[in-house]
């Protein structure tokens, strides 16, 4: 018998998102968005959710949370989408446009030079 | 040695709002985890994703042929660069079957290392073309094994590498060195887009 909960079985992922397995092309959140709670967690919440809230006291990006979750980023993503429709989380996209802004990659040289 | 062994929840600062993302590449071994984990500020981390094979224009399904899905894992560290910019680190697996992974995983990507073990230098071809191919900016490092040093025309022979792209030597383990090629990638970044713009406004004159 399979311990419920924890194991990586396909059919755990699918009742985490109600049986959606992607997150589809308007599901707007980039590996590197980052992630920011606009609530604490109620009682009665799904625990992922729950997880998700705490971890985003603070900023986190989306890769982050599903390392953290140990769950592909796929299924990651939808529940983000999910507490992003309630208004749970809001999401700071990254604002790398398909020919970088010369002032951004500036202050990524900075930084890099004071690292 | 002066890598980063913190914590890997030390939470990022309230403003940061901007996440990067520069992609290291290459064959298995030649040390893209090691140079993760040099300059990054948690421990470097692994999570997963699973991509649908329909839709990838380029990737030769017929080793999996019957299934509709491949789980790719992928390491990642984290550099914050100020009170806004926070750049993503991420270690990318260069074999052929890998590479609808970055179509879509990795769209967006500041620039690339492509990480070099000249030992063993077929390994990079592959990425190499396929960067071209998708016009991201790259640069070459090759990773210090302490072996034989090769001459740089010889690794760019080798490599048949266009001269435009920067070619460094590094040493993964050293936190100074793999911030040396970060920046010398961002900077051919800056120079790549700059010419690309010199070149789009000579055509409207």
């Amino acid at each position: 018998m399979s311990r419920p909960g924890r194991d990586d079985a396909p059919d755990r992922l699918y009742t985490l998102t109600q049986g959606r397995s992607r997150s589809g092309p308007d599901n707007p959140f980039d590996l590197v968005t980052l992630v920011v709670a606009e609530c604490e967690p109620t009682p009665g919440m799904q625990s992922e959710h729950v997880a998700i809230l705490r971890m985003t006291r603070a900023p986190a990006a989306v890769v982050e949370i599903a390392a953290e979750l140990r769950l592909p980023v796929g299924i990651t993503r939808v529940l983000l989408a999910d507490l992003h429709a309630a208004g749970r989380v809001s999401a700071r996209h990254p604002r790398l446009a398909a020919v970088p802004d010369p002032d951004i990659l500036e202050q990524v040289l900075v930084g890099l030079r004071n690292l | 040695m002066d890598s980063a062994t913190s914590d890997p929840r030390i939470p990022l600062g309230a403003s940061a709002d901007n996440g990067l993302k520069i992609v290291v590449v290459g064959g298995f071994g030649v040390g893209k985890t090691t140079m993760v984990r040099s300059v990054s500020e948690i421990r470097p981390l692994n999570t997963e994703e699973t991509m649908t094979q329909a839709g990838a224009a380029v990737d030769d399904t017929s080793a999996v042929r019957g299934k509709s899905t491949t789980t790719v894992a992928f390491d990642f560290g984290r550099i914050s660069l100020d009170a806004h910019n926070v750049l993503y680190l991420f270690g990318a697996p260069g074999q052929e079957r890998f590479w609808f992974l970055w179509d879509r995983l990795f769209s967006g990507t500041l620039g690339a290392v492509v990480l070099v073990d000249t030992r063993r230098i077929d390994d990079s071809w592959y990425a190499i073309d396929r960067l071209e191919h998708h016009g991201t900016p790259f640069i070459v490092a090759c990773n210090d094994f302490g072996g034989p040093r090769h001459s740089p025309d010889a690794v760019r022979e080798a490599l048949d590498l266009d001269p435009r792209v920067p070619l460094v030597d590094c040493d993964a383990r050293s936190r100074e060195s793999c911030k040396q090629v970060l920046i010398a990638l961002v900077e051919h970044v800056r120079g790549h887009y700059a010419a690309q713009a010199a070149g789009s406004r000579q055509e409207l004159v």
